[in-house]
């Protein structure tokens, strides 16, 4: 049986309802207590729309008039299907989800290192149920955040690690999310990862589909990153070109920790990607990194809130996007400088090639410092393929449409070259590549 | 090894040449001088193939083909290279990387193997310290932060790892001091034979000291309006360019 829900509120309300009845984190009070308020929080605040200051450039109607059902029934895919959303040459912690729910069978988590737990929240439940209290939406605001609130109502599954005190996670994590022949449904998938002091982690969250429908994926993640540790994290949305993906990654971080954070964003047809770290602790470092690369009548918006809440923290926003045909994307990257965060550093570019006349792109910094003593930058470029560029490529013996291949490869290149993980990288630069090679001349 | 005959040329309806002819045979170098926004640097443009350019009239033969029937590209592979008067800046890709896509491309067209990284890298080396570069502008971004120096070595880097047939400095000593203006001259001297030919497009007789050419040509408003030995470029140096452009007016 599903839940429907069309656009009326109500229909949120009664699904609710429905949904309690057989969720089974229900043996936990505070998840309770969380979903009870997030969904009335929803009723209230609803779907944003472009009057909201920080929606202004993205119409949510498709999203907000849109009938959507949550499923209960499991379904497996292909293992030869799998295949081919795996990263060559990665060797990691796999943990498969299709439609919201794992499968175990396609999943592989052996040989995790010792007092590490890398499974599902539904697992956590029974197995950490002390990190799970403790930490479960203990930093997410859905106060104001309507889609945090939905989720927090309605998830149902996800990743959960916890990594404690003083070790160094040996492989990434690859948590797959793959949509498969699930049409019209709404998936809340939410995470949740815990790392100690002294530790090191990196995960990798993926999200695909096995075709073109049409279907809405609302993510949160929660990430909270202890004293002197590393957390490397990546999404790759590869979501089907109709699909609607809204996510949201909020960062703790504690003293000297480093955290780096890679969005890269090529699927979808309305996107929406919330990056939020938190500089709790002195001596914090923050790198915010993305490549958006839109076609077709893509809407892909990136929305940055970096908090320095302590002094001698660094963070660096580097996002780049390339837009080509009608496709539109969004920059919008808040730095909040917190009182007493002295000594703050914080740099925020966002560079954008539009590869066609009817691109468009909004590009947004916005600044609030409430201290002195800080230094912050911000700069953004908007461009179009350098013909000068190209001209001198050719002129030294290279044909035209690799010139061209270069000049974006230039321009990837910076994502690309913040990131660890080779084989990772050498997927995601091909992947770039054939993007570019297949456009249509316009 | 280049015909230029009756060259007209326009840029937005403005016509910028009008009816230049020059011969370049094997092995000459030939240097053309003269006053700003005389068509010199339209001129280098054309002939590397820049498409805002339009010939209205006149003939380019390369080697007895019919240059305006190529791409810039296939222009490089027939052997003929352009040093940029403003060298342009390629963020994000490595100087290495460009000039090896370059050297292999024109190979490929060529009928040669492409070159391995090793044999890249070994040539590569070998260019630069001749020309007194830092090993490290291989790996940086196509110029990017490059001095107005370090560009126009590069500009001549680069024709030493490509090692074209026809070669046009556009302005390369402009804005070098006295040292860098040796060391392109070097770079360029190095490549002289009987093979090669050099088009050095100056504004200033200076270059010439140490580029000594076989013939100089005055361009003054789209006409070649005097050609000579390379005594000329010292008359024009005492002299200006005044009384050839009063002349080409009346």
């Amino acid at each position: 049986m599903s839940i429907e829900l069309n656009s009326e509120i109500g229909s949120y309300l009664s699904g609710f309802e429905e949904f309690k009845k057989k969720d089974i984190f229900s043996g936990i009070g505070e998840i309770s207590e969380l979903r009870k308020n997030a969904i009335n929080k929803f009723a209230e605040l609803g779907y944003p729309t472009m009057r909201d200051e920080d929606w202004r450039f993205t119409n949510l109607t498709p999203v907000s008039k849109a009938n959507f059902k949550i499923n209960d029934n499991g379904i497996n895919i292909d293992p030869v299907m799998l295949k081919t959303f795996l990263i060559k040459d990665l060797e990691t912690f796999l943990l498969v989800f299709i439609n919201g729910r794992f499968s175990k069978e396609l999943s592989q988590i052996e040989q995790i290192p010792e007092g590490v737990t890398i499974t599902t929240l539904s697992e956590a439940k029974d197995v950490k149920k002390e990190v799970l209290s403790e930490y479960f939406g203990k930093f997410l605001d859905f106060e104001t955040e309507a889609f945090n609130a939905l989720n927090t109502a309605f998830f149902e599954d996800g990743i959960f690690i916890h990594v404690p005190d003083s070790i160094s996670v040996n492989k990434p994590v690859h948590a797959l999310y793959i949509s498969h022949e699930d049409e019209q449904s709404m998936v809340n998938s939410r995470n949740l990862i815990v790392v100690g002091k002294n530790s090191e982690l990196k995960v990798i969250e993926h999200y695909v589909s096995t075709s073109e429908t049409t279907y809405f994926s609302n993510v949160v993640s929660e990430v909270s990153v202890g004293e002197n540790s590393n957390m490397e994290h990546f999404l790759l949305e590869f979501e089907s070109k109709k699909a609607f993906n809204i996510s949201t990654l909020r960062v703790q971080q504690e003293k000297y920790s480093n955290i780096k954070s890679h969005s890269i964003l090529f699927g979808g047809a309305i996107v929406r990607n919330n990056v939020h770290p938190v500089l709790a602790g002195e001596g914090g470092n923050s790198l915010i990194n993305g490549l958006y690369m839109s076609n077709g009548r893509q809407h892909m918006d990136n929305f940055m809130r970096v908090e320095h809440a302590s002094p001698h923290c660094d963070s660096r926003q580097i996002y780049n996007g390339v837009l080509d045909d009608n496709s539109r994307g969004v920059f919008h990257g808040r730095i909040i400088v917190h009182e007493g965060a002295v000594k703050t550093d914080a740099k925020q570019t966002n560079r954008n090639l539009l590869l066609s006349d009817s691109a468009q792109i909004d590009t947004k910094p916005q600044l609030e410092i409430y201290n002195d003593d800080v230094k912050c930058t911000h700069g953004a470029t908007i461009g179009q393929m350098d013909e000068n560029a190209i001209f001198y490529l050719q002129s030294r013996g290279i044909p035209k449409k690799e010139a061209e291949t270069i000049m974006v490869k230039g321009f990837t290149g910076e994502s690309f070259s913040n990131m660890s993980l080779l084989p990772l990288r050498e997927y995601l630069e091909k992947y770039a590549d054939s993007w570019f090679l297949n456009r249509t001349d316009n | 090894m280049l015909e230029i005959t009756d060259l007209h040329v326009e840029v937005e309806g403005k016509e910028i040449l009008k009816g230049v002819n020059l011969t370049i045979n094997k092995g000459e170098i030939h240097s053309i001088m003269g006053p700003n926004g005389s068509g010199k640097s339209t001129l280098a443009q054309v002939l590397a193939g820049r498409d805002l350019y339009e010939i209205t009239k006149g003939e380019i033969l390369f080697r007895g083909k019919d240059l305006t029937e190529l791409k810039p590209e296939e222009r490089a592979c027939e052997g003929i290279f352009l040093a940029f008067q403003y060298p342009i800046e390629i963020p994000g890709v490595a100087n290495t990387y460009l000039l090896r896509e370059a050297l292999n491309s024109i190979r490929k067209y060529n009928g040669l193997k492409p070159l391995k990284h090793v044999e890249f890298g070994k040539l590569a080396r070998d260019k630069m310290k001749k020309l007194h570069m830092e090993d490290d502008l291989l790996k940086r971004s196509v110029n990017e932060g490059f001095s107005g120096g370090e560009k126009k070595r590069n500009e001549i880097f680069q024709m030493q790892i490509l090692e074209p047939k026809l070669s046009i400095l556009d302005e390369t000593d402009s804005g070098l001091d006295i040292d860098a203006v040796k060391i392109v001259s070097e770079g360029v001297n190095s490549m002289r034979s009987p093979e090669r030919s050099f088009l050095i497009i100056t504004h200033y007789q200076r270059l010439l000291n140490y580029i000594v050419p076989d013939f100089v040509h005055v361009l003054v408003n789209g006409k070649i309006v005097k050609s000579g030995g390379k005594k000329l470029a010292l008359e024009l140096e005492e002299k200006g360019y005044g009384w050839l452009e009063e002349a080409a007016n009346a």
